[in-house]
């Protein structure tokens, strides 16, 4: 478990506009171990897919990464060329993105599409990558693989659409997937079997999985630790059921407290006033002073450091001032 | 079957009256393909004979997965589709077959829609002001001011009403939508999917200010979600859908931890729980069948634990038990 497969320093990524230079990732960093599900939450807008992107490589120019090191495996991936990454990805990093039938090729049968995949990336042979591409089918739980190998994505429903992209994702052997919002476009049941598939990989082949949701259902039920962003930097990260139950963050908190709860009944939800700010208006000092209840001088001045004392980027962390 | 009883809190009316509403699609293939491949026509019943009553000042919540024919109901009972057979009535007139333009008239006014997307329902090229008082000037009504005090209820700035719909964030689109479905001084307003665009802490600002109108103003809601923890949050009487009927009717209380229906079990079950750290689900079995063949009998006999032979052959009738009403043969 220690094993760190994906580790993330100081990661920023700049968008320079006319107005100036955005920085939808500020100076995000973690790590993610074999085996180990780190879910990213965040409401729209926080940077959560950007800072999945920059790992893998697909940062729509003129978005580039301004400062930072990414490390796969011990070795250094933000500085490779696009040739280099190319053949990273897919081989050592898997992706499933949240809309299964933009993710496949709709002119190429999915049997076509897996073979396809493991020739570029693995030494072996068609009729291999075949058998094993039945086998890729078989265990994300497509009922008569070896049949449906010639079918066409559209042939499919959504939620076996995105267990053909998930063993596209897995078919190279892979250790790190990044799932981006797998589940948003699927139903509830279907939601369920997908996130139990993605925990059963991970477990099984010790993949590391970063799954960015803006579900905190969906990361309370997947994720081992969790990542919460704010206006593109880590608000908050540490282990799930540390994050959830007992949040540092006011950001967290709020963000907790606004979920309709089957416990509160019909009560008014807490809301969070205002809304995240805009990119090229970030707030000095902590970006979510102007919404903060707890907000000082102090808040409205200093940056706050990436995550300062316990898991929380807060100057006044919540913990702390029960006990004072 | 559908007696009024202490859930309406004295209100004896009911403001909507549904009885064995089914629409019915035609996604047949073009003629020349059908008599190519010798194909039949086929047809897809998206809403397969649903009776409900929402009282008057209460909020009656719809729930399914995609493709049980929540938003075709939502559609029906403000008169954008017309039901293939039974019928939609508002206040005892029945909008697809009342001929007094008078009464068609009064009714249309008093219904209003919020959808789902506030990027998409919101005219791009008109100002907020145009937007929010198209109901009252179509109508031919003075509309002097009414803008900015909407907005003002909604919770944004009279000042804004000059402004253009790009210039609002999601949440707040989803208030002016809220302010122009309220210009007309509706008594109902059906919401179809209203939060599932927005972020949890916007959903939670939108969510709060739809109870304040509620009360402020006397409205009905009729709720299309796919959300249960929105649906129980809001809902005084929800509906479980599943393939075009309804299987399950309740107040939340009962429909949460009373639970009657074997699919309304399995999606309590299924939904992502807060608490749920590291929780291994009793997975779901299978997915929705296709709805232009549906199985017979009970339509989630396929996916059901509990199935028999008699699910198999016969569809369960709506069955009152207590205050709760289920289409199940097995539910007691």
């Amino acid at each position: 478990m220690s094993d760190v497969v994906l580790s993330v320093r100081g990661l920023s990524v700049e968008i320079p506009t006319r107005s100036g230079i955005v920085k939808p990732v500020d100076g995000v960093s973690y790590d993610i171990s074999a085996g180990e599900i780190l879910g990213v939450v965040g409401e729209s807008g926080a940077g959560k897919s950007m800072a999945g992107n920059a790992v893998i490589g697909l940062l729509n120019p003129p978005a580039h990464i301004a400062a930072g090191e990414i490390w796969l495996n011990g070795s250094r991936i933000d500085n490779l060329r696009d040739e280099a990454m190319r053949r990273l990805r897919g081989k050592h990093i898997g992706m499933v993105f949240q809309d299964p039938l933009t993710s496949l090729n709709p002119l190429l049968n999915i049997g076509d599409q897996l073979t396809e995949t493991m020739l570029t990336h693995l030494p072996i042979s068609r009729s291999e990558a075949h058998q094993r591409a039945v086998g890729a089918l078989e265990e994300v739980g497509i009922p008569g693989a070896a049949e449906r190998i010639g079918s066409y994505p559209h042939e499919f429903s959504g939620g076996m659409r995105q267990r053909v992209v998930i063993a596209l994702a897995l078919c190279a052997e892979p250790s790190l997937i990044i799932a981006d919002e797998p589940t948003t476009a699927l139903d509830v049941s279907v939601q369920a079997q997908i996130i139990a598939l993605l925990k059963r990989l991970c477990r099984d082949r010790g993949t590391a999985v970063m799954l960015i949701t803006h579900d905190m259902g969906v990361i309370a039920e997947a994720a081992d630790r969790v990542a919460v962003m704010y206006a593109g930097r880590l608000a908050e990260l540490g282990a799930v059921r540390d994050v959830l139950t007992q949040p540092q963050h006011p950001y967290t908190q709020g963000l907790m407290a606004s979920t309709p709860l089957a416990s509160q009944g019909k009560a008014r939800l807490h809301q969070i006033e205002g809304a995240m700010p805009r990119l090229n208006a970030v707030p000095e000092g902590c970006p979510f002073h102007p919404r903060c209840a707890y907000a000082q001088d102090k808040c409205r001045a200093v940056p706050t450091p990436q995550i300062a004392g316990g898991h929380a980027a807060c100057w006044f962390p919540l913990i702390a001032q029960k006990v004072s | 079957m559908l007696v009024p009883t202490d859930r309406t809190k004295g209100i004896v009316m009911a403001l909507i009256s549904v009885k064995n509403l089914t629409r019915v699609f035609d996604v047949s293939k073009p003629w020349l393909n059908r008599v190519i491949e010798r194909r039949a026509k086929a047809f897809l019943t998206a809403v397969s004979d649903v009776d409900f009553e929402v009282a008057e000042r209460s909020t009656y919540a719809l729930v399914g997965e995609s493709g049980s024919g929540k938003s075709t109901i939502g559609r029906m009972l403000v008169g954008l589709l017309t039901p293939s057979s039974g019928k939609v009535e508002i206040n005892g007139v029945n909008l697809a077959t009342e001929i007094d333009a008078n009464k068609v008239d009064v009714i249309r006014s008093d219904i209003q829609m919020i959808f789902q997307d506030p990027f998409a329902s919101l005219n791009p090229r008109w100002r907020v002001r145009d937007i929010i008082v198209e109901p009252v000037v179509a109508r031919g009504g003075d509309a002097t001011g009414l803008a900015e005090k909407l907005l003002e209820q909604v919770g944004l700035s009279a000042l804004d009403a000059g402004k253009f719909p790009h210039e609002f964030s999601g949440g707040q689109r989803q208030r002016i939508c809220i302010a122009r479905a309220l210009s007309s001084e509706p008594k109902l307003i059906v919401c179809d999917e209203p939060t599932s665009a927005l972020d949890v802490s916007v959903q939670a600002q939108v969510l709060n200010l739809m109870s304040d109108l509620k009360d402020n103003f006397g409205l009905t809601y009729v709720l299309i979600s796919h959300d249960l923890t929105v649906v129980r949050h809001m809902a005084d009487r929800i509906g479980v859908l599943y393939l075009g009927r309804l299987v399950e009717e309740a107040s939340p209380e009962d429909l949460f931890t009373n639970t009657k229906h074997p699919y309304t079990q399995m999606l309590l079950k299924a939904a992502p729980r807060m608490d749920g750290f590291g929780r291994e689900a009793d997975l779901p079995e299978g997915e929705i069948p296709d709805p232009i063949n549906p199985p017979p009998g009970c339509a989630f006999n396929p996916r059901c634990p509990i199935a028999t032979d008699i699910c198999r052959q016969e569809r369960p009738v709506m069955r009152q038990l207590g205050d709760i009403r289920v289409a199940c043969h097995f539910a007691n």
